[in-house]
């Protein structure tokens, strides 16, 4: 068996465990009958996987493929048929080990450059991503799990699109109105007084430990007084974001303005540059990975200040007024999908900052290995 | 020592700026409180008057640094239901409710920095954790996952998990990340040259991994384990929130947010900022003794 020693070689044998138990408890009809497609696809999966030794080049691509399609249709197959019994449990193993196969095979695949190669790295993490989801899905409606206590993605999602308006609503008041004015106010603040500690030695030998301290303290905890000083609406949410952003994005610009080497400011000074312009051409450039690295970190900062303050209290709209009363109501499928909307809207905000960090930081060394 | 002049000039300014604060902050209610009375405040009336309120708009340093220590020593000294008297915690001392919030921290920070090793372990060990598991774990810290905590709490209440292990939860959530970054970072650390002699004494995966990366990882550890105890901190101080302010730092916010004391909110922030200046000096004290051992010290 050399498939064994390919990489995935374990998990494709569980996955050909999994479907032999399956299929055994099929035939015994211990607790209920499974549907014959998603076995089928699962046949078709370990005989794909058991022929994959002996192709190379295109057609090794194309069955990786094939073998994709299996896994989705016994993955939707197992969905739809009758759930809850041990073959059907046998079977969700089989799958979930199938697909962990596939991202091993994703991963060995030959890198391709330009657009397909950033679309080809996606595959593992979408297809790890889809099965954690899909595990979810089978996990609660197999088991029953009540809708108190853990709803189903497809009940989440049905949430999702018939509350569009409200979801709308808490977004523009926390995030637009809350994360972002505070985000930017914080970091604007914070850059400009970074170039202040950065004239005076004594400043940055004093602040920059301060600093550091304060930067790991929960400053979270200020939100009550915040909404006891700048009242129940969006400021007091700013307010809070202001001071959890601040003294990151302090330290690190203060680092990244500290960043050039003797010898190149000593050329700045050899071309009788002003502060201004050797700020301008060498330590702003220099400092660019640092700020970006305090703007990565001060954006997720944002969006969890602004919703945790708003369980201090809020207007009655936002996403943290939202999740803090929906959960009192129980309507977790509502607190769901506030909490799908902040990851995807933090998600976005992150992947934002990263791409302007590309486009400006390019000669760094961390963006030309990629 | 080179830099305490500076820092503590910075403190100081600090603490300046916050008694210049303080005044115009609570002059609006003092004077309101002199108008009803019929008097007229003087300058000097008016600060002695701000720097000593009840509920003020911002507490003057000097009044949570006395609301600390009477929550603390008095309150277990001498007070009715303090240590002293009772033989247990008194529950109005900011020692009790630290504590509380301290357990679910550690608890958290435990699994967490576990949780964060055995991921980083797999993920420079196997191509297929490294390609799908990384990428997630990214994304799962842009989701604010504090959001969640009032879910999790309230979800795991009502299967009857309740007390510590909600809060360690969150904790763990929080500090498992930094501590996966960062050994993933450290765990990489040896370069080619390293791994080629350990393959020029047929070192197995796991002597490798004992001899070289483990050892290796260490200076990474501790700066990430640094982090994390910090997030495990935030963690469990806001997993106390929606419970309804039962005990825990979290739940002295709260509460003085209900009724208005201020006071008390500053000092339970307080307590909690030195708490945490505690736990990463303990961490930063366990990191110098490991690498001095090592022989890595700088």
């Amino acid at each position: 068996m050399n498939v064994l020693r390919d990489s995935g070689g374990v998990q494709g044998l569980g996955m050909v465990l999994g479907l032999l138990a399956a299929v055994a408890l099929a035939l015994a009809g211990a607790g209920g009958q499974p549907d014959v497609l998603p076995l089928a696809a699962l046949l078709g999966a370990v005989l794909i996987w058991l022929s994959m030794p002996r192709l190379s080049g295109a057609v090794q691509i194309a069955a990786t493929g094939a073998l994709a399609l299996a896994l989705f249709l016994a993955a939707t197959g197992l969905t739809a048929g009758p759930m809850g019994h041990p073959s059907f449990w046998a079977a969700v193993v089989a799958v979930w080990l199938g697909a962990w196969l596939l991202v091993a095979l994703f991963a060995d695949l030959p890198r391709s450059s330009g657009l397909m190669g950033s679309l080809q790295r996606l595959l593992a993490p979408l297809t790890f991503g889809a099965t954690l989801l899909w595990l979810w899905e089978v996990t609660v409606r197999g088991l029953d799990v009540p809708r108190v206590i853990l709803p189903a993605p497809s009940a989440i999602w049905e949430r999702i699109l018939r509350s569009t308006d409200v979801l709308w609503v808490d977004f523009v008041q926390t995030f637009v109105k809350g994360a972002l004015s505070g985000y930017a106010i914080g970091v604007g603040a914070a850059l400009v007084f970074a170039l202040v500690v950065d004239r005076h030695d004594f400043l940055r030998r004093g602040l920059l430990p301060v600093g550091n301290f304060l930067a790991a303290l929960p400053i979270i905890g200020t939100a009550p007084i915040m909404v006891m000083w700048f009242g129940f609406d969006w400021p007091s949410k700013a307010a809070v974001v202001v001071a959890m952003v601040f003294f990151p994005m302090l330290v690190n610009t203060v680092q990244g303005l500290a960043a050039t080497e003797a010898m190149q400011r000593d050329l700045m000074r050899t071309y009788s540059a002003t502060w201004g312009q050797g700020l301008l051409k060498l330590r702003l450039p220099a400092a660019m990975p640092f700020i970006f690295n305090g703007l990565k970190i001060s954006s997720t900062l944002a969006l969890i200040g602004a919703i945790v303050a708003e369980f201090f209290g809020s207007p009655t709209r936002g996403m943290g007024f939202r999740i803090s009363t929906e959960v009192g109501r129980l309507q977790l499928d509502m607190v769901w999908a506030e909490i799908a909307v902040a990851a995807l809207a933090g998600s976005l905000f992150y992947g934002l900052i990263a791409l302007v960090e590309r486009w400006v930081t390019f000669w760094h060394p961390s963006q030309r290995g990629r | 020592m080179r830099n305490l002049g500076p820092v503590l000039t910075v403190i100081a300014a600090l603490i300046a700026l916050w008694y210049l604060a303080v005044v115009p902050m609570n002059a609006q209610w003092a004077q309101d409180q002199a108008r009803r009375a019929g008097q007229d405040l003087g300058f000097a009336a008016l600060v002695t008057e701000t720097m000593s309120q009840q509920r003020p708009r911002l507490p003057a340093p000097h009044q949570v640094a006395a609301e600390l220590w009477n929550s603390t020593v008095v309150e277990e000294w001498s007070g009715r239901r303090g240590f002293m008297n009772t033989g247990s915690l008194s529950n109005r001392s900011l020692v009790y409710h630290g504590w509380v919030t301290l357990s679910a921290t550690l608890l958290g920070f435990a699994i967490g920095s576990g949780l964060g090793i055995a991921l980083a372990v797999g993920i420079v060990h196997n191509r297929a954790m490294d390609a799908s598991v990384m990428p997630w774990a990214i994304a799962s810290q842009t989701v604010p996952i504090l959001a969640i905590a009032p879910m999790i709490i309230v979800v795991l209440n009502a299967v009857g998990i309740t007390g510590l292990v909600p809060k360690a939860i969150i904790s763990t959530y929080l500090s498992f990340f930094p501590v996966v970054v960062g050994m993933v970072k450290g765990l990489r650390a040896p370069d080619h040259m390293q791994l080629d002699l350990m393959k020029t004494y047929s070192a197995s995966g796991p002597q490798v991994f004992a001899k070289l990366r483990w050892p290796s990882s260490m200076p990474y550890l501790f700066a990430s384990l640094k982090v994390a105890i910090a997030a495990a901190l935030v963690g469990a101080i806001v997993a106390e929130l929606p419970t309804g302010a039962v005990a825990g730092l979290g739940a002295r916010l709260l509460s003085g947010s209900y009724y208005g004391q201020t006071v008390q909110i500053w000092s339970a922030l307080f307590a909690a900022a030195i708490l945490a200046a505690l736990m990463v000096a303990l961490i930063g004290a366990i990191q110098r003794m490991t690498l001095r051992r090592m022989g890595m010290a700088a």
